[in-house]
């Protein structure tokens, strides 16, 4: 939905907001509470003098009224408030802050990623310390050689007595341990130095992937080539660990872009729209590899934007293609509500759903979700599970929002009290 | 009190050092160096004292300590446990397992004579 056709939803928010009763605000802009009821249901376009005169008496920038503020802005915004509680941000006005200030906005948002990029390379750094085993192996052999050196030299110096045969005894295995030391020591410096990549490989592999979907809009065009080589696009990526991750979710994307032909399937949305199981049964393959297919093409292909999140059993989102207005936790659990999730309990059975998150101008969405096997059947084994939830915008503002699932990102910046699924407290006293 | 100490680590230089402290202090010591048959050869040796390592080919250390503390005959017996490591679990690890004591590497003669002596009441 355009953002500029939510300018009376923006109102209505605004004016709830400061405590302000509808038929004050419609006096003290010179309109009929009913006019002023129409404009917050976007059933009446508003600009011009009584755009300015609304604006005046919310206190408000109007530029925040027509264009608001970027949804996963915001909730970028919470996040970060989430993370220092202490600061004492005031959350009651993150949206005028983003849409007054979307520059600063922007960077203190873009520095939260930072930061949660480097606290990863922390972490990354720590367990590699505590699970590398040739580091410990490497580390082990030091201390044990350091040991004996230690041991061995203390008896040479404090021993007043000591037999010449001991002494040159104890004069050899320190030589020999010596030797040993020096030996494990360039060993364990080159294998520092030489760590292919080494910086690259601290660095979370996801955000890397995620990176290289983003700047290619998620519409990766070597795959849809015959012959494509997944394994080169995946060389492109920086780490070893990052290409590592990128390479199967390439060669799925090829085998989509194989059974799924580009012409064929972008005429084939046009006359379905992007409907999973409508085409998943004209191509007689299975909703995941349609919705992926949807989610790896240009929007203008597929009648418009829409997001894709994956997830794996225990929760784990695994690929994000994220949408305006439907914000995605990029650390942490999602809101467990959202239709990917409940698809785990009814493998292979495709669900759909419209949903509202809070907070985001009120759009709702119409979430597709499905969980399917992908192991082979084996005798009393349970498969393993994964699912994928296709994100498509609803148009038609609050009225397709009614009735409409309320469902959030992640417990900890959503504001709604009484759910039965948070699992944590949220930062929001209230929704904005 | 007796004083005759099994020493079960593999690095042979710590062994021959460990050894020469205490014979010099009195102490019988007899060696082990694998993790394998240590349990048969505490038994087989009886010792007053183990000083066992944790990083032993075959077996950990503290698997062997926990199959001592098993057994009757051995369950009070001193142990003082050696290992590479110096975090808190580790102390924790071998605390559970039912170590006497526990030292972490690189250690001085003097605290391993001590150590040992006050296991025995020797000191």
């Amino acid at each position: 939905m355009a953002r500029d056709t939510l300018t009376g939803s923006r109102i209505r928010e605004r004016r709830i907001m400061s405590g302000m009763r509808q038929a004050d605000l419609a006096r003290l802009a010179g309109i009929s509470p009913s006019y002023l009821n129409l404009i917050e249901h976007n059933r009446r376009r508003i600009g011009g003098k009584l755009l300015l005169d609304i604006a005046e008496v919310l206190k408000v920038e109007p530029s925040i009224l027509t264009e608001g503020a970027e949804a996963t802005l915001i909730a970028a915004l919470r996040e970060a408030a989430a993370a220092r509680p202490e600061a004492g941000a005031e959350l009651d006005r993150v949206d005028e802050f983003a849409g007054r200030f979307p520059g600063w906005a922007g960077l203190l948002a873009a520095s939260l990623r930072r930061i949660s990029t480097l606290e990863n390379t922390v972490e990354t750094l720590s367990d590699r310390l505590t699970h590398d085993p040739h580091l410990a192996a490497s580390l082990h052999e030091m201390i044990t050689t350091v040991t004996a050196i230690r041991s061995t030299a203390g008896i040479l110096v404090e021993t007043r007595e000591i037999e010449p045969e001991w002494r040159e005894r104890f004069q050899r295995n320190i030589n020999e341990d010596a030797q040993r030391l020096a030996e494990s020591s360039q060993a364990l410096v080159s294998y520092l130095d030489s760590a292919d990549d080494a910086e690259a490989d601290l660095n979370a592999p996801q955000d890397a992937l995620d990176a290289f979907l983003a700047d290619h809009d998620y519409h990766l065009e070597e795959l849809e080539r015959p012959g494509a080589d997944p394994r080169a696009l995946a060389e492109r990526l920086p780490g070893s660990a990052a290409r590592s991750l990128a390479l199967p979710v390439f060669e799925r994307l090829a085998e989509d872009a194989r059974a799924l032909p580009y012409a064929d399937f972008v005429a084939a949305t046009a006359e379905f729209g992007p409907d999973p199981v409508a085409l998943a049964h004209r191509f007689d393959t299975d909703p995941a590899r349609v919705m992926r297919r949807l989610a790896a093409l240009p929007e203008a292909d597929v009648t418009g934007p829409l997001g894709l999140v994956i997830a794996d059993a225990s929760g784990m989102l695994t690929f994000r293609r994220p949408v305006r207005g439907f914000p995605v936790p990029r650390f942490g659990a999602a809101c467990p509500l959202w239709p990917l999730f409940r698809a785990f309990s009814r493998p292979q059975v495709p669900l759909r759903d419209r949903v509202v998150q809070p907070g985001t101008d009120g759009a709702a969405f119409l979430c597709h979700a499905i969980a399917q096997p992908v192991t082979p059947p084996r005798v009393n084994r349970d498969p393993v599970l994964v699912a994928h939830m296709l994100i498509v915008p609803v148009p038609g503002g609050e009225e397709a929002a009614r009735d409409a699932l309320p469902v959030g990102a992640s417990c900890r910046v959503c504001p709604r009290a009484l759910c039965d699924a948070r699992s944590e407290p949220s930062i929001l006293a209230e929704g904005f | 009190m007796g004083k005759h100490v099994l020493v079960i680590e593999d690095e042979p230089n710590i062994i021959e050092a460990i050894s020469f402290i205490l014979s010099r202090d009195g102490w019988r010591v007899d060696t082990h160096s694998n993790g394998h048959d240590a349990v048969e050869t505490v038994h087989a040796k009886a010792p007053d004292l183990v000083i066992l390592d944790v990083m032993l080919p075959g077996k950990s250390g503290y698997d062997i300590l926990r199959e001592l503390r098993a057994d009757a005959q051995t369950q009070a017996l001193p142990v003082l446990m050696l290992t590479a490591r110096g975090q808190n679990k580790d102390r924790e690890m071998a605390e559970k397992m039912g170590a006497s004591q526990f030292m972490t590497k690189p250690f001085s003669n003097a605290d391993v004579l001590a150590c040992v002596r006050a296991l025995v009441g020797a000191g």
